[in-house]
């Protein structure tokens, strides 16, 4: 407990010397242990769900209880690792039809406003970007839990979900009336840094 | 009619394809040209086209199927005689090496074709009859890396096809040879 003490006193005089700009509420998403997920899952002509993700990514946020509204994440995404467990739908979903990893390899989603309460549910608003286009998107958040880890660091988890029509990006492949919408699940558990 | 006499043993001479070797020819030349007709068409199809799902089943299914085939047509050339090349010295020389290539781009564009398929584990199913199961091998982008080769192997196999046919007309017509109607099953 003393060592925990000294080392969050530590911490805390790095963080006044530096000023604000690292503050104890920064996070880095847990990409290294996969303690995150990116999911998508689109209808399948309307009767179904088909669910894939995207195996390589990485992100960081910022979060203070003290000061919800400031929260900040950014998220980029190799879209090259999309993965649906199907080899020739991933293929296809790869090429320009759709996604063309190949010549937009990333994509991103940067906050430029966040609406929280104070345990962190509510909605963060940003840029996302998805093959070269850039659009506007809110994701509704909400707070899994937080605390202490056995390993001695901090974590905050939370899930977060969006939507967005294909066709906002430049998609515009038939695969029918009922499936023309996106849905994304963002889990992301940040270590605290 | 200045030969009516048809070939009539099973092996192939030194002079002459057999009945097997001329089969598995043409059986190969209807499969090719119909595998490569259906994979330029397939790709096409819309999501909401009726042959969306089986065209690709079946090209996937001959396929499969034309591998077997030219693995025994490989055998079968290895215990049996070649018939000699006809034409200039150069030109039994481009044939030598035209067939080998043709030879290599078929097994190319067949193992592409296959990894294509199984790079996520799954099966290739032929006819719903047999599941031809995935390598334990698999690489990174293996999809997209096996679906690149596929489809320009299969490109450069058409030129080499339209090469070959060009060839074989030329010594049939012009240098009247005979070596189109050799591969007809014609006694020279």
């Amino acid at each position: 407990m003393i060592n925990k003490r000294l080392i969050t006193s530590l911490f805390l005089t790095t963080g006044l010397l530096a000023g604000t700009a690292a503050s104890a509420a920064d996070y880095v998403i847990d990409t290294r242990g996969m303690h995150a997920s990116i999911q998508f899952k689109v209808k399948h002509l309307g009767y179904s769900w088909l669910d894939g993700r995207f195996n390589s990514f990485s992100g960081e946020f910022s979060f203070d209880e003290s000061n919800p509204e400031a929260a900040q994440i950014s998220v980029q995404i190799d879209t090259g690792s999309l993965d649906s467990n199907h080899a020739e739908r991933d293929k296809h979903l790869r090429s320009d039809d759709f996604l063309d990893v190949e010549q937009f390899p990333d994509a991103s989603f940067v906050s430029t406003s966040a609406s929280l309460d104070a345990q962190g549910n509510g909605s963060i608003s940003g840029n996302f970007t998805l093959k070269g286009v850039t659009k506007p998107l809110t994701i509704e958040v909400s707070s899994v839990g937080a605390g202490d880890d056995p390993w001695g660091g901090y974590r905050h988890g939370f899930t977060g979900t969006a939507e967005f029509a294909m066709s906002d990006f430049g998609i515009d492949y038939n695969l029918g009336p009922e499936s023309k919408n996106v849905y994304l699940t963002l889990n992301v558990e940040g270590i605290r840094q | 009619m200045k030969s009516s006499r048809w070939v009539r043993q099973w092996r192939s001479s030194s002079s002459q394809h057999g009945w097997v070797a001329i089969g598995l020819h043409w059986v190969s030349a209807l499969l090719i040209i119909g595998l490569l007709a259906l994979g330029i068409w397939m790709v096409t199809l819309s999501y909401y086209s009726q042959w969306y799902h089986p065209a690709p089943h079946l090209h996937k299914s001959f396929g499969m199927l034309f591998a077997a085939i030219l693995l025994f047509r490989f055998i079968w050339r290895l215990i049996n005689h070649q018939p000699e090349v006809q034409g200039k010295a150069w030109e039994r020389q481009a044939a030598h090496y035209g067939h080998r290539v043709i030879y290599l781009l078929l097994m190319a564009i067949v193992v592409s074709g296959y990894l294509l398929v199984t790079a996520e584990g799954a099966v290739v199913s032929v006819f719903d009859w047999l599941d031809i199961p995935a390598s334990p091998i698999q690489f990174e982008r293996q999809a997209d890396i096996a679906g690149w080769w596929h489809r320009w192997l299969s490109y450069l196999l058409i030129a080499c096809i339209a090469l070959h046919i060009a060839a074989a007309l030329k010594h049939q017509l012009i240098d009247r040879d005979g070596t189109l109607s050799r591969m007809l099953g014609r006694i020279q």
